[in-house]
């Protein structure tokens, strides 16, 4: 053992988050969204203890949550990974210079997208009524929409951090994975919108998937259709993937002025 | 050479990258049954040029029509890449895909027909017969050079450019190559934009020669008449005085 060998390789990553902030927030990002989403979890269950509740149907909650959560999740990967998938076999040169034009891979990523999701719902499914003898298709027919607006909020994430990553290159690739979970503490996924603080609560308003994840515990709740949250989800999931359609035709227009779809490709 | 219509027209090119010009104002055509070749130092601008015609980097300033469509509106780019293609030895397939599948994806890509005779009729040519089902990534560098050179193929381009095609292949595949590119050329009178560091290679292949040198033409002619004007022996002789700062 040779301390300067050591020390050589320990540089040679300590050099990496020299000259990238993506890696040098990575350390702290994780940590941080774990802290607040199981500290939201906590105060939830706190608080259902202290107002001596009857406990509800965690099972539901937590596997229904995790299931749809999943359904974003992968829809989002469906895109930057499948992307990434190109810039990684360097291929991504080959596509541009044929016919496909920049709607066309957009529309057949989403293709991908949902075949993903359909695939990771399925079996997610079907493992969580074996194991946990958890029917998701409680919620009914209302799933169908839920999924749908899950799955755009999921493109709309996906396209965003695929422009983000065609503009500052594969230093960003970071953001393929974290992104999405970025949404997840506000989403009020596993926890009712009013357990986050106030200010939290504002932003929710704006977030297309917590009226999702309310809407599911309404309905297992109370048995009651929420349609007014799933009009705003649809609503706010039209301006997400508009607002992201235009940052990503942007960022593509800048890309091809500096020379940087070139240098991806190779 | 000038009595047909060229396929290809660049006028007053230029590119900058902030301070940096890439291409100062460049202006060649491309014919039909043509090989030009663009010949240069590292970094002279060849491949930014391409790029260019290629739509993958937006000119500053300039004019590029090809088969009289203009690349840089969506609807004609499209047009004109159907009719078109390109190959590079710096991009590679999807790895985990076979090569026959890596083909079909662009024959589709392409709306090509009768796609499985095409990519026989390719893996045939360019010798990838016996790892046409293997996926991408068992594939040597020569192999996958091969591979792209077929995809370049694939829609039977009108014109075709070739970033230093035969940079990792060995001689014998090499002279094949080029032996079937002249045929495409005779036959199907193909026109080929064709950048190389092997300067026997371009002075075999080339009709005509553009000289960049810093982001410039600073000579064009055929492969004599460049060897003729800078006293060179051949035309490595001749890029070396280009690269070391000797004007004609």
């Amino acid at each position: 053992m040779k301390l300067h060998r050591i020390s050589a390789m320990f540089l040679r990553h300590i050099y990496l988050y020299r000259h990238s902030l993506t890696r040098l927030v990575e350390i702290f990002y994780w940590p941080l969204l774990d802290l607040l989403v199981w500290g939201f979890v906590s105060l939830y269950i706190t608080k259902l203890s202290a107002e001596k509740q009857s406990t509800p149907n965690f099972l539901g909650i937590f596997l229904g949550a995790l299931i749809l959560w999943d359904i974003l999740f992968r829809s989002q990967q469906g895109i930057s990974v499948s992307f990434l998938e190109e810039v990684w076999a360097r291929n991504f040169l080959n596509l541009f210079v044929s016919p496909l034009t920049i709607g066309e891979y957009l529309a057949s990523l989403m293709m991908v997208a949902v075949f993903k999701v359909v695939a990771v719902f399925l079996i997610s499914s079907l493992l969580a009524w074996l194991i946990y003898s958890f029917n998701l298709f409680i919620i009914g027919i209302y799933l169908l929409p839920f999924m749908l607006c899950l799955v755009i909020l999921g493109w709309s994430i996906g396209i965003l951090t695929t422009g983000l990553i065609l503009r500052f290159g594969q230093q960003a690739e970071v953001l393929a994975w974290g992104v999405a979970f970025l949404f997840q503490p506000i989403s009020a996924v596993f926890y009712p919108v009013s357990v986050l603080p106030k200010f939290l609560q504002k932003v929710a308003l704006v977030i297309p998937a917590s009226y999702v994840f309310e809407g599911m515990r309404a309905i297992i709740f109370n048995q009651a259709f929420p349609a007014g949250h799933l009009v705003k989800a649809f609503g706010l999931d039209l301006v997400y993937l508009s607002l992201a359609l235009l940052f990503f035709f942007r960022m593509f227009k800048q890309v091809r002025a500096r020379g940087l779809l070139a240098k991806m490709g190779e | 050479m000038t009595a047909a219509l060229p396929l290809l027209e660049v006028k007053n090119l230029s590119k900058s990258f902030n301070s940096f010009q890439a291409v100062k104002s460049a202006s060649f055509e491309l014919y039909p049954g043509e090989i030009l070749g663009l010949l240069g130092p590292n970094g002279a601008g060849k491949t930014t040029i391409i790029h260019m015609l290629l739509g993958l980097t937006s000119p500053t300033a300039g004019e590029i029509r090809i088969f009289g469509l203009d690349p840089s509106k969506p609807r004609q780019r499209e047009k004109i890449l159907r009719r078109m293609n390109f190959s590079s030895t710096y991009v590679a397939m999807p790895y985990s895909l076979t090569l026959r599948e890596s083909l079909m994806v662009f024959a589709r890509l392409y709306g090509v027909k009768k796609a499985r005779a095409r990519i026989d009729h390719l893996v045939e040519q360019f010798e990838l017969k016996d790892v046409v089902d293997r996926p991408v990534r068992t594939l040597s560098s020569g192999q996958m050079t091969r591979l792209n050179l077929a995809k370049a193929f694939i829609n039977e381009p009108e014109i075709l450019l070739l970033d230093e095609p035969t940079a990792s292949l060995d001689p014998d595949i090499a002279d094949r190559t080029r032996t079937y590119l002249l045929e495409m050329k005779r036959t199907k009178k193909m026109a080929i934009l064709y950048t190389s560091h092997n300067m026997q290679e371009m002075e075999e292949i080339s009709d005509r020669l553009l000289f960049l040198h810093h982001g410039e033409i600073i000579a064009r002619g055929t492969p004599q008449d460049l060897v003729a004007r800078f006293r060179g022996e051949d035309l490595e002789d001749v890029f070396l005085k280009v690269a070391r700062e000797v004007r004609p």
